[in-house]
């Protein structure tokens, strides 16, 4: 009977380099989070209190 | 279907196999060492440009050059993989080097372009994101696709692409180009020439095995002596012009006209010595030089604009 075909299995290495690169875009996106609030923030500057209550 | 960490049909979802490329090659890609002198000449045109943007919208913006700079750097690397792997100074990179395929190079830098030019239209203004993306533009597409392996002028022209950051700078706090911002521009885009023909001089094999037609390969290299002395004899006039309209100091006017001096000298030395290792040496030089030279004009520039704010 044949093997059932597991698709690519990554080495390692492979798996550590993709786990490196996974951290470093959840830092970057996290950082464009606190970016965009800042650009906002002090794009409305004063204006970010001026709201209807 | 259930798909686990370990067991990815990637082969069956067209992929060859899974990327190689670690954290530091994105990094790489970024040209980390031109992204410094982008971020820096930037900061000149920031902080000399009049009026005024809030600190932390002009770090974003800043911020945003830097990316841009970087998705010039992945976008060329992606292109010229191909000569990249021939020379000696480029082998070692991302692609050339198999560590890295081209199409993720390339959507690297795609993304980081488009990102950088947006952030930059809302920090600061269209007219500096305009700018921005016309900088990558004449990077990628004017100098590296076009320029590069076309003309003996490659450099000449496609040193504007390196010249922009401090007027991106300007317009991202004026929202309009001035003559002040174009001197910037000129002084980088005069210095250009002079800076990359002496390190043609020294790796004109590596430049004709490539194929790119450098100026010592196509024209020689007396003709490329001549060519960056006559680049030394407008540049270092020109880089006293700002002192001349006022927008630099006593000190700034002090250190063009000495450090030009000594860039004079150097250049008429890479004219005078043409054999043997004293002509390496003395292209060697020039280069090095260079290098430090537009780095004290412009940190002079900002040491006397931030002496003067407060002042």
């Amino acid at each position: 009977m044949a093997e059932p075909d597991k698709g690519l299995v990554l080495s390692d290495e492979q798996k550590r380099r993709r786990r490196a690169r996974n951290i470093a875009l959840a830092l970057v996106l996290g950082g464009l989070v606190v970016l965009f609030y800042l650009i906002t923030l002090f794009r409305l500057g004063g204006d970010v209190v001026n709201r209807p209550l | 279907m259930s798909l686990t960490n370990e067991h990815l049909p990637l082969a069956a979802g067209g992929f060859a196999e899974p990327s190689r490329a670690e954290v530091r090659d994105f990094v790489t890609l970024l040209k980390p060492r031109v992204m410094s002198l982008v971020v820096f000449t930037a900061l000149v045109g920031m902080v000399l440009a009049p009026g005024g943007l809030h600190p932390v919208l002009a770090a974003v913006s800043l911020f945003c050059i830097a990316i841009g700079a970087g998705a010039s750097g992945a976008l060329n690397m992606w292109w010229d993989a191909d000569i990249d792997a021939i020379m000696t100074r480029t082998r070692g990179r991302p692609v050339p080097a198999g560590r890295m395929e081209p199409g993720e190079a390339l959507a690297f830098g795609l993304v980081l372009a488009v990102g950088s030019v947006l952030t930059l239209l809302l920090a600061a203004n269209w007219q500096a994101a305009a700018l921005l993306a016309f900088t990558i533009f004449f990077y990628v597409v004017i100098y590296s696709m076009w320029l590069k392996r076309w003309t003996v002028q490659n450099i000449v022209i496609g040193g504007a692409a390196g010249a922009f950051p401090p007027m991106v700078g300007w317009v991202a706090v004026t929202g309009s180009i001035s003559v002040e911002s174009v001197v910037l521009f000129l002084i980088i885009f005069i210095w250009t020439p002079p800076h990359f023909w002496a390190l043609a001089l020294v790796k004109s094999e590596d430049y004709a095995r490539a194929g790119v037609p450098m100026l010592p390969v196509v024209a020689g290299e007396a003709e490329t002596r001549r060519q960056i002395l006559i680049y030394s004899l407008i540049l270092v006039p020109l880089a006293v012009v700002p002192f001349a309209m006022g927008f630099g100091g006593l000190t700034y006017g002090a250190v063009s006209i000495g450090m030009g001096a000594l860039f004079l000298m150097l250049a008429i030395r890479v004219f005078r010595v043409r054999e043997g290792a004293p002509a390496i040496k003395a292209a060697r030089d020039l280069f090095a030089y260079s290098i430090l030279y537009l780095f004290v004009l412009y940190a002079t520039l900002l040491g006397e604009a931030l002496f003067s704010a407060g002042a």
